[in-house]
């Protein structure tokens, strides 16, 4: 028998169309048909100055904005050449952990939702709430924040968020065991997740698989620790890993990456350093908004800066981040004008959906979602 | 940088007449390579003992329209033995073809498919050379340099027959 699991099933995550070929309640074949969420963002980005695609990248993983913003502008300042400040550094690193963990508590709580359990998205969404509301007194934005700028970020931390910060992340890890009570060791949740949805070490790698779903098959891949960006190697944590690869390892290394992040976080924000938070560029960074309003000369610099953009030199550079998905990389080809030549996004969540088959073929219909939901896709990404 | 790369070294002595170009831009290392040895220089990227590149980061196309060749299929390398990224690239002319290396690299077949959806370059032995963002049956190549943004139908809605 033939059927289609999506376009519009609350477990698929979004608008992703399996059909699953059965042999009574066992899957034969699995064939994911994708793009009902095409965009076009790589062809729309052409056309758009440097800084006008930032926004662009929220709108991938739409959990994940603080990273996919980190990513681009990654790449375009490789590509110029520039140097960030400290500080800047230190405060995207804080935004992208704490994205990190709320992007994960998105996760946690609607997988868990998806195999039947109700209570746990009460819990995460109430943790996440308190970082949104943090992103919100930062950047202006929730969902889709666009704090970070070609060279730094867009403007300092406001009076008083450091306290709120400091209390959300001394409250976390008692959240993280309260998950734990209600999960790790339930004996419904440890048959639906143990043994199911396993992808072996050498598989992984070949079908390029990433992030949390690469770690629980046992692989110790971060980029974070691979390729160290935005002053990481000055940080102390850990990789968890998994060992055999199902959708149980997953969580258990998603859990222990949140427990992580929440350090990583504390860190940031205790060795805060001072001093400017964009690098001071006049045909690059846009200026102080208060120098906007009073200085000529500065607002001559954000109307060419706004309105025309900027030319970075002939060349070709690929940056990646680990976002909570996986690696997600930009490859930007740049003729010199001032809009990309060529805005290639290499998302996570594609390469490990790719891999889906080789998870759930001969398991039970009942594991597809189990699965699905263990390698955590956001279809914004995919189709992109 | 060049001379000291082990890949660039191993490629140079096995395939002298295939390595065209070496670039090293903001210490990322590109090589071009010509469409008749990819496959056999992709194979043994990957399987050499010292070299090892086992994972494929990305694979996409470039459009440089009116150039000719008109296509770039660039491939993002990494070798997790080395920790080491490499980055190869094929020039691909209008209507032609390059072999695909899914046989090598598994996460090359939905890339493959990805770039014939979006700039048509085929890729020979691919073994499900289908559209994947676009619906089938839909006409033209989005990323061409020569389609425009908004799509040449924008105005004329299309609902695919069912």
């Amino acid at each position: 028998m033939t059927i289609n699991m999506g376009p519009q099933h609350p477990a698929t995550h979004g608008v992703l169309r399996v059909v699953l070929q059965l042999d009574g309640e066992v899957v034969v074949k699995a064939t994911p048909h994708l793009g009902h969420l095409h965009r076009g963002m790589e062809k729309l980005a052409e056309s758009k100055t440097y800084h006008q695609a930032i926004p662009l990248t929220d709108r991938l993983d739409y959990t994940n904005a603080m990273g996919n913003n980190l990513a681009y502008v990654l790449a375009v300042e490789k590509l110029l050449g520039i140097e960030v400040p400290k500080r800047a550094q230190y405060l995207r690193v804080m935004m992208a952990e704490l994205q990190r963990i709320a992007a994960h508590l998105i996760w946690l709580g609607t997988h868990v939702l998806d195999l039947g359990a109700t209570t746990p998205i009460f819990y995460t969404f109430r943790e996440r709430e308190d970082i949104l509301r943090i992103f919100e007194e930062v950047a202006g934005g929730r969902l889709t924040p666009t704090y970070l700028r070609i060279g730094g970020v867009s403007k300092d931390l406001p009076e008083g968020i450091e306290d709120k910060v400091k209390e959300f992340i001394q409250a976390f890890p008692d959240h993280v065991k309260e998950y734990e009570t209600l999960l790790t060791k339930n004996v419904i949740w440890i048959k639906r997740t143990k043994e199911v949805g396993i992808i072996s070490k050498e598989d992984a790698i070949n079908w390029g698989v990433t992030g949390p779903t690469l770690r629980g098959s046992g692989v110790k891949y971060d980029v974070r620790k691979a390729f160290p960006y935005s002053s990481y190697e000055e940080f102390d944590f850990e990789i968890p890993i998994g060992s055999v690869g199902d959708v149980y390892d997953r969580y258990v290394v998603r859990l222990r990456e949140m427990e992580w992040s929440n350090a990583i976080a504390e860190q940031a924000l205790e060795r805060l350093p001072k001093g400017p938070i964009i690098a001071d560029d006049p045909r690059i960074t846009l200026p102080p908004k208060d120098d906007v309003t009073q200085d000529i000369a500065a607002l001559i610099r954000q109307f060419k800066i706004v309105s025309e953009g900027f030319y970075p030199p002939k060349g070709e550079v690929y940056a990646s981040v680990e976002a909570s998905k996986g690696e997600l990389g930009f490859y930007i080809v740049s003729d010199g004008s001032n809009h990309p030549f060529r805005f290639r996004i290499r998302t996570p969540s594609f390469a490990n959906l790719s891999a889906l088959h080789k998870m759930i073929e001969g398991s039970l219909i009942a594991d597809v979602v189990s699965t699905i939901g263990s390698i955590d896709i956001v279809l914004g990404e995919i189709d992109r | 940088m060049v001379e000291t790369n082990l890949a660039v070294k191993k490629l140079k002595e096995k395939f002298p007449a295939s390595v065209s170009e070496v670039k090293t831009f903001r210490e990322e290392m590109t090589i071009t390579v010509s469409k008749k040895d990819l496959f056999e220089i992709c194979k043994f990227l990957y399987s050499d003992p010292d070299l090892q590149y086992h994972f494929l980061t990305d694979l996409c196309g470039v459009d440089f329209f009116p150039e000719a060749p008109r296509f770039e299929v660039v491939y993002h390398l990494y070798s997790l033995k080395n920790n080491q990224r490499l980055r190869l690239k094929t020039k691909v002319g209008d209507a032609e073809s390059v072999l695909s290396v899914e046989s090598i690299w598994k996460a090359a077949n939905w890339y493959e498919r990805e770039a014939f959806d979006l700039f048509g370059i085929p890729f020979e032995n691919h073994p499900d050379l289908r559209r994947i963002m676009m619906w089938d049956g839909y006409e033209g190549y989005p990323l061409r340099k020569d389609f425009p943004v908004e799509g040449p139908d924008f105005d004329k809605p299309f609902v695919p027959e069912v």
